[in-house]
């Protein structure tokens, strides 16, 4: 996973001016009307930079508050088989985390610096890992649908101009498609069994519908600030778009299997064009804010794992500290 | 243990607000990661990991780069140890295309020979 696309501003964005030398700034938009990538250094405006920033490093923040929900059901996996590769989904989720965190890097803003402001909430990840993962089934929707998701928000932005971002994603779509297939697989496993099974996961589908909807962001077609970033390259699709691409390619994957979302409104009209209910987007900002149901627990244990493996760290970064026995 | 769900097991152990420090450098620096994918092959950059020294970011780097697909070797070399040029300077390559006497296909000769044979033959 994760890279919803919808980026979230800094509250109260500065709107300082940011002048560029024109000259510089039309050989950098040549070079990517060119489709050539940007590299770390490279000229680049500073806007280019800072958006970049914001959206590598909550794309990463995802990935690894992602895989928190996800992991606490590896200790109740109901198989072995289901237990082998939720483990390796959680491990490559993590890993998606270190690529991306390395990719913001290039940019200028250290680790530890987006590690501290994820835990202290100036920055912020995707809505979806803010809901509980009550049952199984939450693990195969989340494997199945928030993935499938995902996956077209990283396809679009693997074309993106940022040759480090990129090059990230590039390697992680690879093994998303390893996620999607074993969630598919978990979630037609319940789809297709006992009363009880089906029952589990249509309240899961039903719990997940709208977080699924907000995931890409409200509507942004109509924004001068998309048009910038897309003319970047920053940002390759807008919201409803990547929304309508997700939904044309997954809810018959649902619907085929007998299931319904809780939305009597969701429909695709002749032009492929696909309509649903008012989603509320004020439960979306709340959650971005910091204000959803597990946000708080999601980052209490971020710090609380950073806070237990802090010796661990130390004693690597000291290994020749040894303890002298006081003299007398 | 009170449940096999950690959401339960760990409730005891966090307590919400409690926000550790981040030290500038706890992540260590980071280290360049080279791939070989089979005997015989070159081995091609693929990434970078943080880590507190060469053992542990080799370690880091089979975790990172080596978990999927086939690799025997892997190489991990400090970021601050690599040099390179600058990709602004990237026009003194811009001839070497045209250098066409490095290139064996910048020498024909056959057309010379065969007016030479003709020649003869006459
Ligand atoms: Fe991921
Ligand atoms: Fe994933």
């Amino acid at each position: 996973m994760y890279g919803g696309g919808y980026i979230p501003e800094e509250e109260k964005r500065k709107q300082q001016h940011m002048e560029e030398d024109p000259a510089k700034l039309a050989e950098f938009e040549a070079r990517i009307d060119n489709g050539e990538k940007i590299e770390p250094h490279d000229w680049m405006p500073a806007e280019y930079r800072k958006q970049l920033i914001r959206m590598i490093e909550q794309h990463a923040h995802s990935e690894i508050i992602g895989s928190l929900p996800e992991g606490t059901w590896i200790t109740r996996a109901p198989s072995f088989k289901r237990k082998m590769a939720l483990i390796a989904k959680v491990q490559d989720e993590i890993g998606h985390g270190q690529l991306l965190y390395n990719a913001a890097e290039t940019l200028g803003k250290s680790r530890e610096q987006m590690m501290q402001d994820l835990l202290t909430g100036k920055s912020k990840y995707s809505n979806v890992f803010n809901y509980p993962a009550k049952t199984w089934a939450d693990v195969a929707v989340i494997g199945f649908l928030i993935d499938a998701a995902a996956i077209v928000n990283q396809v679009a932005n693997s074309k993106g101009s940022y040759g480090p971002y990129s090059r990230a994603l590039e390697r992680i779509c690879y093994e998303e498609s390893f996620h999607l297939k074993q969630g598919h697989d978990a979630f037609v496993a319940l789809a297709t069994g006992t009363e009880s099974q089906r029952a589990m996961l249509q309240d899961a589908v039903n719990r997940w519908y709208r977080p699924i909807i907000h995931f890409f962001g409200p509507s942004d077609k109509d924004s001068v600030h998309t048009g910038k970033l897309m003319r970047w390259k920053v940002k390759m699709m807008t919201n409803d778009a990547m929304r309508n691409q997700f939904l044309s390619s997954y809810v018959p994957k649902v619907w085929e299997l007998g299931l319904s979302f809780p939305d009597p409104k969701l429909h695709k009209d002749d032009n492929g064009e696909w309509h649903f209910s008012d989603p509320n987007w004020d439960e979306f900002y709340q959650v971005i804010k910091g204000n959803g149901p597990c946000n708080a627990e999601r980052l209490a244990v971020r710090s609380w794992v950073e806070t237990q493996h802090k010796w661990i760290r130390e004693a690597l970064f000291n290994p020749n500290a040894k303890y002298t026995l006081p003299l007398s | 243990m009170d449940s096999l769900d950690p959401r339960i097991a760990r409730l005891h152990d966090i307590r919400a607000g409690e926000v550790p420090t981040v030290g500038a450098h706890d992540y260590g620096e980071t280290y360049e990661v080279f791939h070989q994918a089979k005997r015989g092959k070159h081995h091609a950059h693929v990434g970078t990991v943080h880590a507190p020294d060469p053992e542990l970011a080799l370690v880091y780097a089979k975790e990172q780069y080596g978990r999927r697909q086939q690799t025997v070797n892997m190489w991990v070399v400090r970021t601050a140890d690599i040099f390179a040029f600058p990709y602004d300077d990237s026009d003194m390559f811009d001839s070497t295309p045209q250098k066409i006497h490095r290139e064996a296909a910048g020498y024909k000769t056959r057309d010379k020979i065969e007016a030479y044979k003709k020649k003869q033959a006459q």
